[in-house]
């Protein structure tokens, strides 16, 4: 007889990530209620190494209890998590020291300065002396705060309150980075700072990072991202992939009575169109051949404004769901998302 | 990189201890309000019942000054724990305590830093109340610090903990904030602080059961001759109770917590 090497698992290996090597983090099967209310139902996903990847999917999707689970925060009451292919619980302090989170909201003292909110941060994680001094410094830099270190942070504005919360999650050099709606409250200028950060430390050190998100924009900055709906992960693939999924075009429509608008471009043109917003969305290839037509095939004044633009994911997660990713999915309303609007 | 476990055992402590003694130094004087306030309510309220007020067996104007002096000690230490854990709440949900949660250290560390946090802030306001006792006719020389400096220590370190079971388990500031009136302070009013317990009837047995009493007890029969101590209940065994509490606290504190 032969013995038989352990096998992980067998899902693991049914994966076809698996091809790529060991995934850096592996999800398997995440179950969490909240009571009778089932956030998530399921949740299985792989992350490699050094790459972003991204759960998107509107509030309440359960992407925040994910990562609370995963982080220790919450109890992990069903599931498997697999690092560096091997199974560990959230508790293990091996996979704690490489992980840093970002909260949706700063997880900062507002009574204390940055250097005193930093210097807390440190020794949470035995960092001492000259190194925790030098690290202080090197993160007040990198995000733009030396000259208000000093200040308190509650007369910080939000978006420096976000820049400092980055700099503290990254103190301790984690290997694994997990963002929750990390860039809420960040003007355009700090978000691109913040990604170029980001960029760089997965450039030297390997970075590997998780986020959850709701903005179209950041999920582009995505490697692959996870499309969220009913607890579990509907779809994983490259943003580009996702956007391959609808013709390129959306011609955006507002009028009154959308839906028996809806109806009638549906037999009159055969062109597929949802109801958004106030919107009518209709999904074509050469939007601009068709925007003529149909204001000629309508009464004047029917249409109150039409626009062309090209497919963003939030449509992709929109025709993929059925939900759109700024509203509060009602089939599974997560109490660890309330805060966030 | 890794490190030992002791090394993050000791961070997660260092932290919340450390962050403490920084908002006790930033807050000062909202901390010495919480010293202030209960002096003018032991100023007014002693001075009234002074003329209505006879201990068995003590005389003289200042015998309920001095009876109550110790029982605003008490409130003192029970105001202090419950303000700084109060910020548990929301500290959990949005703010600081996050990041310490997902920290290698343990939930019983977490736990143990607080407390020790709250009971050094409670024992440098101790210390100011304390300093004026000669006002109230407990001249320095009648004092037994030792025991004094471990009833406050050790009591506040189990008011801390309970303190951090009520805040974690209701996780709502509402909630903590009836817990805080409906329970706390009348334990505190029947704990002996206001008046002796009557040795017979449902107070005299609730007194047992009130960890408030021990802690009076322990500053009463530590500051005062003319302090009326619990029948039965010597000055070490309200020490050794005490231990006993902070411990099953400090306990049922990292249980409530644990992932």
């Amino acid at each position: 007889m032969i013995a038989q090497p352990e096998i992980p698992t067998n899902e693991h290996r049914a994966e076809p990530e698996s091809a790529a090597g060991t995934p850096r983090l592996s999800v398997r099967e995440l179950r969490h209620a909240f009571g009778r209310n089932e956030v998530l139902n399921g949740l299985t996903f792989d992350v490699r190494p050094g790459e972003v990847f991204g759960m998107l999917g509107p509030n309440g999707s359960g992407k925040s209890t994910a990562m609370a689970i995963l982080s220790g925060i919450l109890p992990l009451q069903d599931g498997r998590l697999l690092v560096d292919g091997t199974a560990l619980t959230p508790n293990d302090r091996r996979w704690r020291e490489d992980l840093g989170v970002i909260f949706q909201s700063p997880s900062l003292d507002a009574k204390l300065t940055a250097v005193e909110n930093l210097k807390l941060a440190a020794a949470l994680y035995g960092i001492k002396g000259a190194d925790a001094k030098r690290r202080i410094d090197e993160q007040l830099a990198g995000v733009g705060l030396e000259s208000r270190a000093k200040e308190p942070v509650g007369n910080y504005s939000g978006g420096m309150k976000r820049r400092l919360d980055i700099a503290r999650a990254l103190l301790h050099e984690p290997s694994i980075l997990f963002m929750d709606e990390p860039t809420a409250g960040l003007d355009e200028a700090s978000f691109r700072r913040a990604w170029e950060r980001l960029d760089a430390m997965r450039q030297e050190r390997g970075l590997t990072i998780i986020l959850a998100t709701h903005r179209p924009e950041e999920a582009d900055k995505c490697d692959r991202l996870a499309i969220l709906r009913g607890g579990k992960a509907d779809l994983i693939d490259t943003p580009q992939a996702l956007r391959e999924r609808i013709s390129t075009d959306m011609i955006a429509l507002v009028a009154d009575d959308l839906e028996p608008l809806r109806d009638q471009i549906r037999e009159r043109f055969g062109l597929e169109a949802l109801v958004d917003a106030g919107e009518l969305l209709i999904e074509c290839e050469k939007g601009h051949e068709i925007i003529p037509r149909l204001v000629e095939a309508f009464p004047e004044g029917r249409f109150k404004s039409v626009s062309l633009r090209q497919a963003s994911l939030a449509d992709v997660f929109l025709k993929i769901t059925g939900f759109a990713l700024d509203d509060d999915q009602p089939a599974a309303p997560d109490g660890s998302e309330a805060a966030d609007a | 990189m890794h490190k030992g476990a002791a090394t993050y055992e000791l961070g997660i402590v260092k932290t919340m201890w450390w962050r403490d003694m920084l908002l006790l130094y930033k807050q000062r004087s909202r901390w010495l309000g919480v010293v202030v306030q209960p002096l003018l309510f032991w100023f007014m309220i002693g001075s009234g019942m002074t003329s209505v007020f006879r201990l068995p067996g003590v005389g003289g104007n200042s015998s309920y000054l001095e009876f109550f002096y110790p029982g605003i000690l008490v409130m003192i230490l029970l105001f202090t724990t419950i303000f700084a854990s109060m910020s548990i709440i929301e500290d959990r949900q949005s703010g600081f305590l996050q990041g310490v949660l997902v920290a290698p250290g343990s939930r019983v560390s977490l736990v143990l830093g607080k407390v020790a946090g709250v009971t050094s802030v409670a024992a440098v306001q101790a210390a100011l109340f304390v300093a004026l006792s000669p006002v109230a006719g407990l001249p320095y020389a009648q004092i037994h610090w030792i025991a004094l400096a471990g009833t406050i220590v050790i009591g506040c370190a189990g008011l801390t903990a309970m303190s951090f079971v009520i805040a974690w388990t209701l996780n709502s500031s509402q909630g903590y904030h009836a817990i805080m009136g409906v329970v706390l302070i009348p334990l505190w009013v029947i704990s002996g602080a206001m008046f002796p317990v009557p040795v017979s009837g449902w107070l005299h047995i609730v007194m047992y059961f009130n960890p408030m009493s021990y802690i009076v007890n322990g500053a009463r029969l530590a500051m005062s001759p003319a302090g009326v101590p619990m029948p039965g209940i010597s000055p070490l065994l309200t020490l050794v109770i005490l231990t006993l509490f902070a411990v099953a606290m400090t306990a049922l504190a990292a249980r409530v917590c644990r992932r």
